[in-house]
């Protein structure tokens, strides 16, 4: 079963949670790090590297002795990442979204495509907790397809859950898409709020089932848990405004090391999604067949 | 000789735009003839990215030789070098201004992109 | 006219925007690398501290500066960028050619009359299955992809945007309302234009940087913070433009600001200034008022920084 940590607005929680909960919950499961522009999920889990891959995008490389100019790829190519210049065709690999166009329509076969790195999936145990992250290389502008690359490494039996990163732009959707339920996180602010409503509806539109954990509860004001009264929306934990909390994550720790009295909050976070892993989450888009949510 | 001069509207008493990628209009100018044309840059200028690249197409597509612009980055200056095209960069004033500069000499040839990437 | 062949006039940019590429007026950023750090509750008091200044929301996904400044929307403009794929269903033969070669995964297979399904919310309209459907099936409209507008505060102009769900986050309304800031700053005559950047290091905070004046990194004394600002200052550096960092919520760990601080200057930045923690923060929020506005050790904090920008970007 596939849980994904999400939340409109970063700096809620979402990797406070995410870690958390991984260590709340039994036997091995998979924690995948889908904030690949600032993976955090590492720095408290104390994990060893077990492996590490470059990844990368298929960009073009044209044969000049075959190409005629004819310029069918670039009049196909959305990115301008390939064009038709003076005596040659030029290849600008860092617009390259990867789609594999200009190859399949070039008359000549002149292109094939190699590698671009873009990033890195590594992979690493923390106990019974394995960790894939992704890291972007600085500079890079395209985000989704490391994500679709640590994605690729989902298992597909136990728990698995997903860092996503905030949002609710294509980076998102490449996190939580296909996920089995989502956990959205939020602080009780008018940003919170402004941000939880804007990723209640790209989770609706996704279809999948979803609740809320409000963290640093009691810190603002009551307008996030009357909206998800309104709404109808699960709240399935508060996380109480506790300065101890604050000083332990900024210092690197776990809550469930460094607080005691927090690890009872996990458990039953994680003893819901037990439950939800036994029975099935509820009504949810079946594998091939697609709701069409407006 | 053909030469294009980036423009931020079509007519030879414009001001040049000092963009290239994102330039709203480019004026072409034939050297010899005298005759002029505008032509619209909105595939450029409202690319989501290499929007130098797609100028610099344009541009090679009206087999001019020489560009007059304000700034060039780094993608529009490899993209125009391939197409054999001389840049032009530092222009400013209305295009009429502009061309009279570049016929006395005035401007200097650009042998590297003056600008970062995404700088407008 | 000159069109470029399968590429659409988009009216979205109006042809006469070049003024905004004129004499450009001083731009100070301001990004966080990680989410959360406090940046856009100090960018809001840096708005109302300093004079003449235009704001610019670049960030648009999930923007919240409005919240605070509570703009008046004085123009809306239609954010329209690249395309999607829609499959005419009359017209499918059901080849599973789309499906075949859509390297994203957005073919799906549908029900009853409808054999395959694009899901606009993964299509990256590459046009790839458009150009390759056998019965020419596919239709590629442009796709709307949120909204941008022209405001005016009580700092001033605004100019902020609304990026639609799942939009592409190329970094393109970030330009545009980059852009447009320029403008408004042009027929204000204003002399700065303060930028609530993005999160994280990809092309939305590329975009919101590139020839910016400065930017301030604003962060928090943990471990995640760390990590992030220093993937931003590396950014700042590839781009060659002068950083300065403020640890927000300091006291939360004193030792974890002064190593922050440390690794900053490694980094070549300077320290502009340091905020401590205050409740007076959630609740500046709350009444939808500025930090600065309320008063307190926060406030206090937040106008040494401001004093020691105003001469950083001056200077």
């Amino acid at each position: 079963m596939i849980v994904a940590i999400a939340s409109g607005k970063g700096g809620t929680g979402k990797t406070t949670v995410a870690v958390n909960l991984a260590l709340s919950l039994p036997g091995d499961l998979q924690l995948l790090d889908c904030d690949v522009e600032a993976p955090n999920v590492h720095l408290f889990l104390r994990a060893e590297l077990v492996g590490s891959e470059v990844a990368g995008i298929p960009v073009p490389v044209v044969d000049v002795d075959l190409c005629n100019q004819c310029g069918e790829c670039s009049r196909l190519c959305q990115y301008n990442a390939i064009a038709v210049l003076g005596n040659g065709v030029m290849v600008f690999p860092e617009l390259c979204h990867g789609c594999g166009g200009c190859a399949l329509v070039c008359p000549e076969e002149a292109i094939t495509e190699v590698m671009r790195p873009i990033g890195e999936v590594e992979e690493l145990q923390a106990g019974s907790v394995r960790l894939v992250q992704g890291r972007l290389n600085v500079g890079e502008a395209l985000v989704p397809p490391l994500i679709r690359e640590v994605r690729a490494r989902s298992r597909d039996e136990g728990v698995v859950l997903i860092d996503a990163p905030p949002g609710t732009s294509c980076s998102m959707i490449a996190a939580v898409r296909g996920s089995d339920f989502v956990i959205l996180v939020t602080e009780p602010t008018p940003f919170g709020l402004n941000d939880l409503a804007l990723a209640v509806e790209t989770v609706r539109t996704l279809g999948i089932p979803f609740g809320v954990v409000v963290n640093r509860a009691g810190s603002g004001d009551d307008r996030v848990p009357e909206y998800c009264a309104a709404e109808g929306i699960n709240v399935l934990l508060e996380i109480p405004d506790d300065r101890r909390i604050a000083e332990a994550y900024a210092r690197g720790l776990t809550l469930v090391d460094a607080i005691p009295d927090i690890r009872p909050f996990f458990a039953s976070l994680a003893a819901r999604i037990e439950t939800m892993a036994a029975i099935g989450p509820g009504t949810r888009a079946e594998e091939g067949h697609v709701r069409v949510c407006q | 000789m053909k030469v294009v001069v980036s423009s931020i509207s079509g007519s030879l008493d414009s001001q040049v735009d000092p963009r290239f990628g994102r330039a709203a209009m480019f004026v072409l100018v034939d050297t010899e003839t005298g005759e002029t044309q505008s032509i619209d840059n909105s595939a450029g200028s409202n690319a989501a990215q290499g929007a130098g690249i797609q100028a610099a197409e344009t541009v090679s597509q009206l087999g001019a030789e020489c560009l007059i612009t304000g700034h060039c980055g780094p993608k529009a200056f490899r993209a125009l070098q391939a197409a054999g095209v001389k840049i032009y960069t530092g222009a400013s004033g209305t295009i009429e201004e502009a061309l009279a500069q570049f016929r006395s000499g005035n401007l200097q040839l650009s042998t590297a992109p003056d600008v970062g990437g995404h700088w407008a | 006219m000159f069109v470029s062949a399968n590429k659409s006039l988009s009216t979205t940019l109006p042809v006469t925007r070049g003024q905004a590429a004129y004499a450009r007026v001083p731009e100070l950023v301001v990004i966080s690398g990680k989410g959360g750090t406090g940046k856009t509750s100090v960018v809001a008091s840096l708005a109302v501290l300093a004079q003449n200044v235009v704001v610019a929301d670049c960030d648009v996904d999930a923007a919240d500066l409005h919240l605070v400044l509570e703009p008046r929307i004085l123009e809306t403009h239609r954010f329209v960028s690249g395309h999607e794929a829609v499959i005419r269903q009359a017209d499918c033969e059901a080849n599973g050619t789309c499906k075949e070669v859509c390297r994203f995964g957005a073919v799906i297979s549908g029900e009853g009359s409808a054999p395959f399904v694009i899901d606009p919310l993964v299509c990256e309209g590459c046009g790839v299955c458009v150009e390759l459907c056998p019965a020419r099936a596919i239709d590629f409209p442009e796709r709307d992809c949120g909204e941008w507008f022209v405001s005016t505060s009580r700092s001033g102009s605004m100019i902020h945007a609304r990026l639609g769900i799942a939009a592409e986050n190329s970094g393109k309304l970030v330009s545009i309302v980059r852009n447009e800031a320029q403008r408004a700053a042009a027929r204000d005559g204003s002399c700065l234009i303060l930028v609530d950047g993005p999160p994280g290091i990809g092309c939305p905070v590329i975009a919101s940087m590139t020839g910016a004046t400065g930017v301030l990194v604003v962060t928090e004394p943990t471990v995640s913070g760390a990590h992030d600002m220093a993937r931003v200052l590396e950014l700042a550096a590839h781009f060659r433009i002068p950083a300065a960092v403020c640890v927000n919520r300091w006291d939360i760990n004193p030792e974890g600001a002064e190593q922050i601080e440390s690794q900053a200057r490694q980094h070549g930045a300077v320290i502009a200034g340091r905020i401590r923690y205050d409740t007076t923060v959630t609740k500046a929020q709350v009444e939808g008022r500025t930090v600065v506005e309320l008063g307190g050790g926060a406030a206090d904090d937040i106008r040494s920084l401001w004093a020691h920008l105003e001469g950083w970007v001056d200077g």
